[in-house]
């Protein structure tokens, strides 16, 4: 029995770090340049798929259930494999993804074509081919006739359309983004005169001509000079061959990066890795989320968990100072101690619904009345947004924070308060100066596990405030810098709504288990942190005390 | 930090600059008041502090029963006005005293403009909430011919027939134009003609119409339906034929039927929105029902009594949808029926769904809601009934009038209500009913819903539709909560409690320093990972390794019984190798294996046992199998409660005494003796708590469930299908729900529902610990 207990134990930490392992290896395998394979395979119905795409998934069926699909399998095989390939090329097959059988006679042996080229687009997903040449307005480039000119002369124009590219979206981004800002706060100041009734022949409305006038004239410049980027960056198309011998063009302004996964070193492809995944962490998302980076959903993560952690932190230590110095130990502690149990055992969900019952439409409505009556009925702070799953989540970690500040404190040895009142000081100053200080590593602790509690959860920001996509993020150049009501993006909420809510998952899925690996990441090393910290507490009041 | 404290500190620190001198009395006393005042500041702030988790805990509960509490309100109706009709001569009503003056009044979306049409042909628009005058417009009757009958449409068509003593009818749409000039809203209202100007024929041989019907389709097509003075039934429906591209006029085809002669006196008719069903009610107390969908050959399906023997069909209309029929008696009874789908014969027959509290008078007049599936009756008594159908409610009965009653209707946003008497005089009331659906039948009792054959449990809260009947059923909600929860316990209570065991008694301190963490770390994983994992890898790798799963149910713990077999074979020398306490390190290697095995062996099993595919196989057995079901999500929720459960029930073995079990080894007891009688036993109530925190933890899981539930909500225990748990179905929901509305308020509801039990579950799991610390600490 004995062991039975014990095998208990094997199995959790089998499952613990079983799925700890599935996340890592399966988001780090995604950034690693796979090689191109090329097959041909005989399908259902006669019909015959050239195949140039990276071998993803492998698995094993009952050659019955094959052969009841209607593909023609040898009798004498039980099972028989079946290789799920990502062909890629959306715009032109349709489909990215397909499962193929790989029986005896069906799948030709796997070939690495040398000079197959992968294409990172900016649209319609990555582009396996050909290059055969370069088309600059419209007239094919010459004196690119060997693969390697061909290739060099690829890669400098790519280069080129990314810079421009670039150029374009800090055009769009900032300059844009802080005209638009400018505008509208020009539009609220109109709504207020209005609202105030300021009479037409004030100089205000005069000003507010002329800037809105300045305003407009400046936007008119900035979308001619977008224009006569865009017309550069579209000067290039390449074009290309597909294994099937059709062509393609794929225009120089859509593609991302370039590489021939099949002539790579192992060096090649270490810094294709580490560019990969620094694009992943510092990118923004493409193509409904399911492509390019995830810089704004940790930039939302991160600034939500900082706000949190304003509001917590003093309320959370209070009031576990309150339960262990100063509240006399009775019933009325243990309702407390009652309250802050439930306050961490009510499901998250309903912290979400709270979040908007009390803070959205009862605070956020009421201060949308008092203070921006001029840009109603849209509202301002009567909306989900950043500063209400602040709020929401602060009080989710509460009682994290409350639990660990106390135990804290109970560790500090009576003695250590006791001779601080004998020499005259005040509870208060025995608190401020004593007692907090030796208790600050157990504050810490509480609020590294409030973070990480905070940047798990997702549930209740669903309702208050993450949104799958957000425009903007909520700390900008514009006035006033921090965004506190605009809606954010969120790690936790990212791999929820990418790996369920995006229209072609397969394309998704390897970019879901490298964000999970991201969150993993985040909060593995904010538990260890706390776990360390604290171990190292413990240690210290032993010696402290003995 | 308290200014006056720095400066001590620096006259402290800086000695050179200023001699330090003892402050004189009056500094001391100072400083002593301004020290007390600090010191008291900050025992209220903490104060505050402690009491802000009690205000945060009460405020949870206070909005969200503010959110819920405007459901539990009654519905109220309040006399606005009451005015003669606008319009009636007085001195021609005295004349013709014997017909009903008023046979449909409607209103317009915002209350401003109402019409009424009376018998005499005329249409006066009115204000309904002062009955003064805005614009009158009379039909043009034919020479010598009187309205005999009428019928209304569907009221949001906002068309009228009116059935004439010559064979014919008039069909006219009421219409309202409303434009905001100068931010004021003002609405036009006009008369239209459909069909013709003229008259249309239905009965070729002009006999009056004595009854009259009209329905317009939802794909265009107008049909009339009438019974004549002499006895027949008559049905023609108009089919917009267009002719050419830019034809302004449109031309209708004409179809014209005779259906099977009625037994008895025809008092009432209906067609369905779906034009394909005809509904008569007659002087006998029977419904009968022709099928009209081929309309050039109507069959009569069913004939059913309505009302008790005796009493005669004295009102009937169809509810939104034109799903179900209210029907009126003359001896007051209100009933639903609809035409519900024989299984067997795939034909439809009438049902009966349900029965309303009634008047005392035959009901006159009943007319449905525009946008809920409610309606108002009428009687001769003078009362008038607000009821809804889905909750079975009747929200307000009155007497309103000392004379008899004509006719009631709702406004388009059941906010008013406007009552026709026979006196001619029309009643105005402001109706609050917002949340007519609820009652404590439809949120937790079986309901018969519209197109359903028998009563059931549902939640489908919204639809493509307007006609849709919202089912707010909870259980199927709180079956899926309780289902998932309870699967996750079974899969987490072994092995976090056995695990529990060991690690706080029989594990070396030092293996121990590096299971704790591993567990918390386990906890702190954020459940949408989890629950991402469950149902994008853990839901496709079960179903297409079915055998694995059930083989690895009974392969590991045999495999760490035969382990244990095993060891104890071995001889001596190996078992001092390796000290008490690292039997975990062999058995990850074995359970390692276990599962290696299982999944390797999983595809020949299936192809041995169940023809290579073990999810079809089950299918033939007639087990439904959802590929994200209750199985995932149990999995997948209890590696969420394990460590919960692991960590409560460790500190509480933990904690039990030394003495204790040292006392009981000492007697001669084995380790596992010990364990089983007086630890476990001196533990059992932390173990509990345990195991309701963990529980209450799986009954407020969000994700876990949205990610690998499938998200059905169905009441049935099945371990391979889909479910629904109250927080996943507020995760989905709360965000596509109009704020203020029955739906968002039901959430809100379930949110309340969720609060209340984990508060149940947590309160008492705390208590019984803090009872058990006082144990220990006794002990």
């Amino acid at each position: 029995m004995i062991w039975l207990t014990g095998g208990a134990v094997a199995i959790s930490l089998v499952l613990v770090v079983g799925v700890l392992a599935l996340i890592a290896v399966r988001g780090l395998g995604h950034f690693w340049p796979a090689p191109l394979v090329h097959t041909v395979v005989q399908d259902r119905a006669g019909e015959v798929v050239i195949v140039l795409g990276e071998a993803q998934e492998r698995e094993t069926v009952a050659r019955q259930v094959v052969a009841d699909l209607g593909y023609e399998v040898g009798e004498d095989e039980l099972l028989v494999p079946r290789h799920k390939f990502k062909l890629g090329n959306r715009d032109i097959y349709g489909n990215d993804f397909r499962w193929l059988v790989g029986a005896e006679g069906l799948m030709t042996e796997w070939e690495y074509p040398e000079d197959a080229v992968v294409l990172e687009r900016t649209e319609w997903g990555d582009f396996y081919g050909f290059p055969t040449a370069i088309i600059e307005d419209g007239e094919t480039v010459a004196g690119l006739d060997d693969d390697a000119s061909l290739w060099r002369e690829m890669q400098e124009r790519i280069e080129r359309a990314v810079d421009l590219r670039r150029e374009i979206d800090r055009l769009e981004r900032s300059e844009i983004g802080a005209n638009s800002a400018a505008q509208e706060r020009l539009r609220l100041r109109t709504r207020r005169m209005q609202r105030t009734e300021v009479p037409a022949d004030d100089p205000a409305w005069a000003e507010i001509a002329r800037e809105q006038a300045e305003l407009e004239e400046a936007f008119a410049e900035i979308a001619a000079r977008r224009i006569a980027l865009v017309e550069q960056i579209n000067r290039d198309v390449a074009l290309m061959r597909l294994i099937d011998d059709r062509e393609a063009r794929v225009p120089f302004a859509n593609i991302v990066r370039a590489w021939r996964p099949n002539q790579m070193t192992f060096g090649d492809k270490m810094g294709h890795y580490f560019e990969s995944f620094r694009l992943f962490i510092f990118g923004y998302p493409r193509e409904a989320n399911t492509e390019g980076g995830i810089f704004p959903a940790i930039f939302g993560t991160v600034i939500m968990v900082i706000l949190m952690s304003i509001i917590v932190t003093p309320v959370g230590v209070l009031a576990a100072i309150y339960l262990r110095e100063y509240a006399r130990q009775g019933p009325f502690v243990r309702f407390i101690r009652i309250c802050v149990n439930n306050l961490a055992g009510v499901p998250s969900i309903v912290f979400g619904v709270f979040g908007v019952a009390f803070f959205v439409y009862f605070v956020g409505g009421n201060i949308d009345r008092m203070f921006f009556q001029d840009a109603m009925p849209s509202p301002t702070f009567g909306t989900p947004g950043l500063f209400w799953a602040s709020l929401t989540l602060a009080l989710l970690t509460l009682p994290v924070v409350i639990v660990s500040t106390e135990e804290g404190l109970t560790r500090i040895p009576r003695s250590i308060r006791e001779g601080s009142l004998a020499l005259g000081a005040t509870k208060a100053e025995t608190l401020w100066k004593v007692i907090v200080p030796m208790s600050a590593p157990a504050m810490m602790t509480g609020l590294i596990l409030a973070v990480a509690r905070a940047a798990g959860e997702v549930a209740p920001l669903m309702l208050v405030g993450v949104v799958k996509l957000a425009p903007n993020l909520p700390l900008d150049g514009n006035p006033p810098f921090l965004h506190l009501e605009r809606q954010f993006m969120h790690l936790g909420f990212h791999i929820f709504d990418v790996g369920f809510q995006s229209p072609n998952v397969d394309a998704a899925r390897p970019l879901v288990y490298a964000t999970a690996l991201v969150l993993v990441l985040i909060i593995v090393v904010l538990n260890l942190t706390a776990i360390l910290i604290r171990n190292r507490l413990r240690e210290k009041f032993k010696s402290d005390s003995d | 930090m308290s200014p006056e404290e720095s400066t001590q500190s620096v006259s402290r620190s800086e000695p050179g600059r200023r001699p330090f001198v003892m402050p004189d009395a009056g500094q001391r006393a100072r400083l002593r008041r301004k020290r007390n005042l600090v010191d008291r500041f900050y025992k209220y702030l903490i104060g505050a502090g402690g009491i802000s988790v009690i205000v945060a805990l009460l405020l949870i509960f206070v909005f969200l029963f503010i959110e819920v509490l405007p459901m539990l309100r009654p519905a109220t109706i309040e006399r606005g006005s009451e005015y003669d009709a606008p319009g009636v001569d007085r001195a021609a009503v005295e004349v013709a005293a014997d017909a009903p003056g008023t046979f449909h009044i409607a209103s317009e979306r915002y209350l401003d403009v109402a019409a009424r049409f009376s018998n005499d042909g005329q249409v006066v628009f009115f204000d309904p909430r002062d009955g003064s005058l805005i614009a009158r417009e009379t039909l043009e009757l034919p020479e010598g011919v009187q309205i005999v009958s009428s019928a209304i449409a569907e009221p949001r068509t906002r068309l009228v027939a009116l059935g004439l003593s010559d064979g014919t009818a008039i069909v006219v749409r009421h219409e309202y134009e409303v434009t905001y000039p100068d931010n004021q809203r003002r609405v036009e209202p006009s008369l239209s003609f459909p069909l013709e100007r003229e008259p249309v024929r239905i009965d070729e041989e002009g006999q009056p119409l004595e009854q009259l019907a009209i329905q317009e389709g939802t794909r265009g097509g107008i049909v009339l339906a009438a019974y004549t003075e002499d006895g027949r039934l008559l049905s023609v429906r108009y089919d917009a034929a267009r002719q050419g591209l830019l034809a302004t006029a449109v031309t209708f085809e004409r179809t014209a039927v005779e259906l099977p002669r009625p037994a008895e006196r025809v008092r009432a008719l209906l067609v369905s929105i779906t034009l394909s069903d005809l509904l008569v009610g007659d002087f006998d107390g029977r419904l009968s029902y022709y099928n009209i969908r081929n309309f050039d050959n109507p069959v009569l399906q069913d004939t059913r009594q309505v009302v008790d023997d005796g009493a005669t069909v004295s009102a009937m209309d169809y509810l939104l949808g034109t799903v179900s029929v209210i029907i009126g008696g003359s001896d007051g009874s209100v009933t639903q029926w609809m035409l519900v789908r024989d299984e067997a014969t795939n034909e439809r027959y009438l049902a009966k769904v349900r029965s309303f509290r009634g008047h005392d008078g035959p009901v006159v007049s009943i007319r449905p809601e525009y946008s809920r599936k409610g309606f108002v009756t009428a009687s001769e008594d003078g009362t008038v009934g607000i009821h809804f159908s889905t909750s079975s409610r009747t929200l307000v009965h009155r007497k309103v009038s000392d004379v008899p009653l004509e006719y009631a209707i709702l406004a388009p946003r059941a906010n008013g209500l406007l009552v026709a008497s026979s006196d001619d005089r029309i009643q105005f009331f402001e109706v609050t009913n917002d949340h007519p659906q609820v009652s404590m039948n439809a949120l937790w009792g079986k309901v018969h819903y519209e197109g359903y054959a028998e009563t059931q449990y549902r939640w489908e809260s919204s639809s493509a539709t307007d006609e849709f009947e919202p089912k707010f059923s909870v259980i199927p909600l709180t079956v899926g909560t309780l289902k998932a929860a309870l699967f996750a316990m079974m899969f987490a209570i072994p092995i976090a409690i056995l695990g529990a065991i060991y690690s706080a008694y029989f594990m070396t301190p030092k293996l121990r320093g590096v299971v704790k963490p591993c567990i918390e770390i386990m906890e702190a994983l954020p459940t949408v990972i989890l629950g991402f994992l469950a149902g994008l890898w853990l839901a496709p790798f079960v179903e297409s390794h079915l055998p694995a799963v059930v083989l690895l149910a009974v392969l590991v713990p045999g495999s760490i019984i035969l382990a244990s077999l095993v060891w104890m074979a071995l001889p001596r020398a190996v078992h001092q190798r390796i000290p008490d306490g690292w039997e975990v390190a062999i058995l990850v290697p074995v359970v390692l294996a276990a599962g290696w095995f299982c999944v390797f062996v999983s595809p020949y099993v299936e192809v041995a046992y169940f023809n290579g595919d073990m999810r079809q196989w089950l299918t033939d057995q007639g087990i439904a199998y959802d590929q994200r079901n209750a199985m995932i999500v149990g999995m997948a929720m209890g590696f969420a409660v394990i460590p919960t459960i692991f960590s409560i029930s460790e500190d509480a073995i933990f904690s039990v005494p030394r003495h204790l079990s040292q006392g009981s080894l000492a007697l001669g007891a084995t380790r596992w003796q010990t364990m089983v009688g007086v630890v476990l036993l001196t533990a059992s109530p932390g173990l509990f708590s345990a195991v309701m925190i963990g529980f209450g933890r799986a009954v407020g899981e969000t994700m876990i469930v949205v990610m690998a539930s499938g998200n059905s909500p169905v009441v049935d225990w099945s371990l391979f299908q889909g479910l629904r748990t109250l927080s996943a179905n507020i995760a989905v929901e709360m965000s596509e729900t109009d704020r203020g509305g029955t739906h968002y308020r039901i959430l809100f509801l379930t949110a309340l529902l969720l609060f209340g039990l984990t508060f149940v579950v947590n309160t008492v799991a705390e208590v019984v610990r803090q009872r058990l610390r006082k144990k220990y600490s006794s002990l």
